[in-house]
């Protein structure tokens, strides 16, 4: 167990030594996050001089959208650009034959994308503050915590899958890491309600978790609690959608160590 | 034409193999990789894996650090499986290879620490600090691995490997990218530190001349198939040969005529 702490510790280490010197590399992390809330924040801000309370109501609405879209897209990146990170600097064969099991390794890019998306909640909510007097606390309330970890969940399976298709195709479906959380987005309801979607997109926006929270921030802003159920449901599919990701990672690797794709990895 | 050679003298517990393959076989499609490998290295003996590009020697390294499933044939790595049991392996074995990185965005240090904390190093900065002053690259390592050059990465990368005192080594061109002062000295300590440990090595080179310096037994591998193995002057004596490279070159320019 120690040594599986130890292993763990030592690979959150290898990915946080990246941001101590490169400043580019850690702005990124808040970079695009902030200013796509910077650009949608003053047209709604804009929209709602416009207009009543309904369009307000729709301004809080986005923003929150915003800040809670970016959880989910960070946590995903989070694991699968730390995988990617070791084909780039054609390091991954060291950790592959390393005593470092896969599983420990998913739990470090966890843990470092936890770390990622702490600092830009704080500081997307702090920019909320400042410019549009939207604090997300006060929204929200206790209900951030349960919203936010069935979005990290997702986010984290999303990312296994990804990190899966990398290990067995490297750097043919990198973009695919970039491209996949946005395969769910206009399914999600994460800038507009569910029953906006034709009944037939409905179905399959009912079986992301995402949508469910996304349902769930709205109604948690309109009614001050969040129905019990949005959360279980999200967390019933969260945990099949974990279990599935990890079968088709683990089908991925064997497949990747199958074909003598492995051993490969970052030298094409 | 196939040469069996005596073993070197060795006493019995060193003899207790690290290494085993019998009939090892791997295809990609119709490429035959490796064609029925068999080879054996033991404790406190370095072994030469000799053949010209493409012939199966990564594929056969691959195999042994369970990165790679052979198609058929056995591979035992410290009596183990390293497709199976790969964990048990992992720490007691280690590899370098002039085609394998550490992360060049992490100084010097930083990738040392993190190596010897994933393979669980006791007191490791004293370990580090030691190999760091035998590869003499100690005023390196608040340097970032990227900014290093061929040569120091190589070093680097060999103090990677030495860092769990592996059983069981494998150097995959380990010299490539030295200049020969340099190559000469990684050379007499690995020799060194492989005798002082008891180490078991399976070495690749195309230099031939360090072959001969540096292996105790050594097995060409060609288009898969194994072509000879045996004691490097076993080797020249059968092949009328005064080095390896003339070896070498009859093996390969005589492709299909001179295999078993």
């Amino acid at each position: 167990m120690m040594d599986s702490l130890s292993r763990i510790n030592a690979m959150f280490f290898r990915y946080a030594c990246l941001h101590k010197r490169s400043l580019p590399r850690t702005l990124e992390i808040v970079f695009w996050p902030v200013m796509e809330l910077l650009v949608w924040g003053f047209v709604t801000l804009y929209l709602q001089r416009l207009s009543d309370s309904v369009v307000f109501q729709a301004v809080v609405f986005l923003i929150n959208a915003m800040i809670f879209w970016d959880i989910l897209y960070r946590s995903q990146q989070g694991v699968s650009i730390s995988f990617v990170e070791d084909i780039w600097t054609q390091n991954i064969v060291n950790l592959l034959i390393s005593p470092l099991r896969i599983s420990e390794w998913i739990i470090a890019t966890f843990l470092y994308g936890l770390t990622k998306i702490i600092v830009i909640t704080s500081v997307l909510s702090g920019i909320a503050f400042t410019f549009y007097q939207f604090n997300l606390i006060e929204k929200l309330g206790l209900y951030l915590i349960p919203l936010m970890a069935n979005l990290l969940l997702f986010g984290w399976a999303l990312g296994i899958v990804t990190a899966g298709l990398v290990i067995r195709w490297g750097h043919a479906v990198e973009a695919l890491i970039w491209g996949i959380p946005f395969l769910i987005q206009p399914f999600s309801a994460i800038f507009y309600p569910l029953s906006t979607l034709p009944p037939a997109l409905q179905l399959i926006s009912k079986l992301l978790p995402s949508t469910y929270v996304f349902e769930g921030m709205r109604f948690v802003i309109q009614n001050r609690r969040l129905p019990l159920e949005y959360f279980l449901i999200a967390l019933g599919l969260n945990t099949v959608y974990f279990v599935l990701a990890g079968l088709f990672f683990n089908q991925m690797y064997h497949g990747a160590r199958a074909s003598g794709r492995l051993g490969k990895l970052g030298m094409d | 034409m196939w040469h069996n050679f005596r073993m070197p003298s060795k006493s019995r517990a060193e003899h207790e193999p690290l290494v085993v393959t019998k009939n090892l076989c791997r295809t990609y499609g119709r490429i035959r990789a490796l064609q029925n490998l068999n080879l054996s290295l033991r404790r406190g003996e370095i072994l030469g894996l000799l053949g010209p590009n493409g012939a199966g020697k990564t594929t056969a390294i691959h195999i042994l650090l369970g990165l790679l499933a052979a198609t058929s044939g056995e591979a035992s790595v410290l009596g183990l499986s390293p497709f199976k049991e790969r964990h048990q392996i992992a720490k007691r074995v280690n590899f370098s290879s002039a085609y394998v990185q550490l992360p060049s965005n992490l100084k010097v240090m930083e990738n040392l620490t993190l190596y010897a904390k994933l393979y669980g190093v006791p007191n490791s900065p004293s370990k580090i600090q030691e190999l760091l002053e035998l590869f003499e690259i100690t005023h390196l390592r608040n340097r970032i691995t990227g900014s290093l050059s061929a040569g120091e990465k190589t070093r680097l990368g060999l103090i990677k490997c030495l860092l769990n005192d592996p059983l069981l080594l494998l150097l995959d061109e380990p010299t490539v990218s030295l200049d020969p002062e340099m190559a000469d000295t990684v050379r007499k300590i690995l020799k060194r530190i492989q005798r002082e440990r008891n180490m078991g090595i399976l070495y690749t080179s195309h230099n031939m001349p360090e072959v001969q310096e540096m292996c105790d037994r050594i097995l060409f591998i060609h288009q898969g198939r194994t072509i000879t193995e045996g004691l490097p002057g076993d080797i020249l004596k059968a092949f009328e040969s005064q080095t390896l490279e003339q070896v070498f070159i009859k093996i390969v320019r005589s492709g299909d005529l001179i295999s078993p």
